[in-house]
């Protein structure tokens, strides 16, 4: 099995009237791609903006990040059971705007959205404000409920970047990377060697919006199953989740998954990359016990000697994680867990809200609360009342001349717990 | 430049008094260095000046510790001074803990940068490492050198305000603050190579070693539920509409109580969540879903308990500090009980 994945390099935005992609530069028929947005006849109004890198540019409140790609070889679509079909993708090629997102922006939830600062200090905690990024800002018809207008939003953002990545399909891209997957018994026979690796990938599915879709699908009645890398890299995995923007896996951070890519990339050199587990984080204890039993046991059924396991959001989902590493070691197969911490502002406090003794091998990806102060941005692409309700914000963090002060929590994808930053602590 | 003026503390045997007989000694002041002082004066050259002396004994401040400590700060705040340094006091446990009383004691009152020495299993390790600086040295006198040489350098560096860097580079026992820094690699590459490290027997080190959480022993059981108060307390954001105590929708920094004395339903509109971990749909649409008051009046009314307390307390459980969780837990539990409530119903969400 093999993807074939073709990046176009995206160095700047710009309106036009057609919707093409000319030396590195994306340009963007508005109308044509408001037009396309809005036959969902529960968006009253879409605004789009761009925000480029090192531009005086704060986005708040943020709800999703898609890289827009497009399938030009292979079966089925980017963002199966939404943009194409629900047939299963993850072989041929597929073209990816590389540096480039679209944002969805606009209050939803309100205390779960986040903030994007294109320059300054606050940019610095993510990737993101590196990219040029196309922004929706999403105004719904009035009335609409929550529920609803969480998923007309989702819909619209991965539309849009099956729209903008469709303007690649017949460019020659700038650089291919080729994920070759083997079955599981040829990769065995192929290093057999080599450590066997699978990845545990817990995706949270706790309802009431903290929720995710895979081929269109809630995984929250499943048991756990296995999914094939290149799979998710092709957009099998979307986010419909509303959790603290911080850590939240936004759709972006599933198609570039990095312990996946970084396990492909190892494929063969030094590890045998056996396969990917999918788990679900639901909040009731039963579930989570079902849902560690039956990952642990897939993971023996495929053979595998260690595994990375990767938490979504914190708090209640740290008992999903310390179940998953508790029944791996059990088994005899090693763990590593990548999570986050909320240890207070002065980083005293226990970060973590479950453990267990088995987990002895952690990367921890930040602590959330720590406070930062950033300054006013020249344009703000939102609504910057929203920084005094969302997570990380609190009464007095808009100050008059518009600078903020909110803990980095507050900044999505800041302590990203796939791994996908470089932000880490320190015993001081 | 005008020299910083220190002042140390040393035990009676370092203070050239006497030895065990002599450690009721109650604490008295030489002006400039005395025993070791001698020796951290020549290596701290010109930047810093030790103006006094404190020479107490090691069993009079461990068997007076609160006078000998009251004692102590009477005697030094006539002297205008910078820093102030205790030991080194290397495995005497005893001196160690005095070190590390009168150091955190010095700081509070006078505010200066304080600094001392131990071995990192003296007693006083553990009972001041997260309250001052204590840098590491070894176990006995034979590593005093070594001992006052990182002393002189850390404590200039603190009295000139230069950022301190971590335990590792700079010698002392990591105060337990977990500070964010960057990576050379990315999260997943880190936890890749630490799994292969794993998964082959060789050395590893994890990012954060699992917290230890102090265990709560339930209180025993309501006796007279019939007629006993009860108590309402959420950590699930409920709060008048517009949340006039500011409570935050994550790592709330307070609680707030409100009255609900005749009223026997959160209706829709005059409450609402301001947590911001969950969908705050449902509970948006009947508060009591959160904060179940109708179903307490309902088991008021049928007697099941004596009464429910005129007041709720809320707060927000949502990546809060476990420090602040304690804090509210405790000054809530304190407030009730003065207020004759015997049982509280905690919902959470």
């Amino acid at each position: 099995m093999q993807l074939e994945v073709g990046k176009i390099h995206i160095r700047d935005l710009a309106f036009s009237d057609r919707t093409y992609i000319e030396d590195g530069v994306l340009y963007v028929n508005k109308k044509e791609l408001q037009d396309y947005l809005k036959e969902d006849k529960n968006i009253k109004d879409v605004d789009i903006e761009f925000a480029r890198p090192g531009e005086s540019v704060r986005i708040i409140p943020i709800k999703d990040i898609v890289q827009p790609r497009y399938k030009v070889e292979g079966r089925g679509q980017v963002f199966p059971g939404f943009v194409g079909d629900v047939e299963t993708v993850g072989e041929g090629k597929t073209h990816i705007l590389e540096g480039c997102t679209v944002i969805t922006c606009g209050k939803i939830v309100n205390f779960q959205e986040g903030l994007i600062d294109m320059s300054g200090p606050g940019a610095q905690y993510n990737s993101f404000s590196k990219m040029n990024n196309v922004v929706l800002v999403i105004t719904p018809v009035d009335g609409l409920d929550k529920h609803t207008h969480e998923r007309t939003v989702r819909v619209a953002g991965l539309k849009a970047a099956a729209y903008l990545g469709k303007a690649s399909k017949d460019l020659t891209p700038d650089e291919t990377e080729v994920f070759r997957y083997d079955s599981i018994i040829e990769a065995a026979k192929l290093y057999p060697d080599l450590p066997k690796v699978a990845y545990v990938y817990m995706i949270q599915s706790q309802g009431l919006m903290h929720d995710n879709y895979i081929y269109g699908l809630n995984p929250k009645g499943i048991l756990s199953t296995l999914i094939s890398p290149t799979e998710v890299i092709d957009g099998a995995i979307v986010s419909g989740n509303c959790a603290a923007p911080c850590h939240k896996n936004a759709t972006i951070h599933h198609l570039n998954n990095p312990v996946i890519l970084e396990l492909l990339r190892r494929h063969g050199k030094d590890l045998c990359f056996i396969g990917v587990i999918i788990t679900n984080e639901n909040t009731m204890l039963v579930d989570k016990k079902r849902g560690a039993y039956y990952a642990t046991k897939l993971a023996r059924i495929i053979g595998a000697e260690g595994v990375i396991i990767t938490e979504e959001g914190g708090g209640n989902p740290e008992t999903d994680l310390m179940l998953n590493c508790k029944n791996m070691e059990n088994a005899g197969i090693k763990t590593v867990l990548i999570t986050d911490e909320y240890a207070g502002r002065d980083g005293r406090s226990q970060g973590l809200a479950d453990v267990t003794p088995e987990a002895d091998a952690v990367v921890t990806c930040g602590n959330g609360n720590q406070l930062i102060t950033l300054p006013p941005m020249e344009k703000v692409i939102g609504f910057l009342e929203s920084v005094e309700v969302i997570t990380g914000g609190f009464h007095g963090s808009l100050h008059p001349d518009g600078s903020i002060t909110v803990e980095i929590a507050s900044i999505m994808g800041s302590l990203n717990e796939l791994g996908f930053e470089r932000l880490t602590t320190k015993l001081k | 430049m005008e020299k910083f003026k220190l002042v140390h503390y040393v035990n009676q045997f370092y203070g050239q008094i006497g030895g065990e007989e002599k450690a009721d000694q109650r604490p008295i002041l030489k002006d400039g260095s005395v025993g070791p002082g001698v020796q951290l004066q020549s290596l701290l050259n010109d930047s810093a000046e030790i103006v006094a002396t404190v020479i107490c004994g090691d069993t009079y401040f461990a068997e007076n510790t609160n006078e000998a400590i009251g004692e102590i700060l009477e005697l030094i705040k006539y002297y205008e001074f910078d820093g102030f340094i205790a030991g080194p006091a290397f495995n005497a446990g005893r001196y160690g803990i005095a070190c590390g009383a009168i150091c955190k004691a010095v700081q509070e009152k006078f505010q200066v940068p304080v600094l001392t020495s131990m071995y990192p299993e003296n007693p006083g390790v553990d009972l001041y490492s997260k309250d001052i600086y204590i840098l590491k040295c070894g176990k006995s006198a034979a590593n005093m050198r070594e001992a006052l040489n990182n002393i002189g350098r850390f404590i200039t560096k603190l009295l000139e305000g230069r950022e301190i860097g971590f335990p590792e580079e700079e010698g002392y026992i990591p105060q337990g603050r977990r500070v964010n820094v960057w990576a050379e690699e990315i999260g997943a590459v880190r936890a890749v190579n630490m799994l292969l490290k794993k998964m082959k027997g060789e050395e590893f080190e994890t990012e954060l070693p699992m917290p230890i959480f102090d265990r709560v022993k339930p209180a025993p059981p309501v006796k007279d539920m019939e007629n006993s108060i009860i108590a309402l307390v959420t950590t699930g954001g409920i709060v008048p509409k517009n949340n006039p105590d500011h409570i935050e929708s994550a790592n709330a920094s307070k609680f707030a109580k409100y009255n609900i004395e005749g009223l026997n339903d959160l209706k829709k509109g005059e409450y609402e969540t301001v947590h911001g971990g969950f969908d705050p749909v449902y509970a948006l649409d009947d508060p009591d879903r959160v904060l179940p008051l109708d179903a307490m009046r309902v088991i008021e009314k049928e007697g099941v308990i004596g009464k429910l307390y005129n007041y709720f307390y809320t707060t927000v459980g949502n990546t809060t500090a476990v420090s602040s969780a304690e804090r509210f837990g405790e000054a809530i539990a304190k407030e009730l009980i003065s207020n004759g409530v015997s049982g509280a119903i905690l919902t959470s969400t």
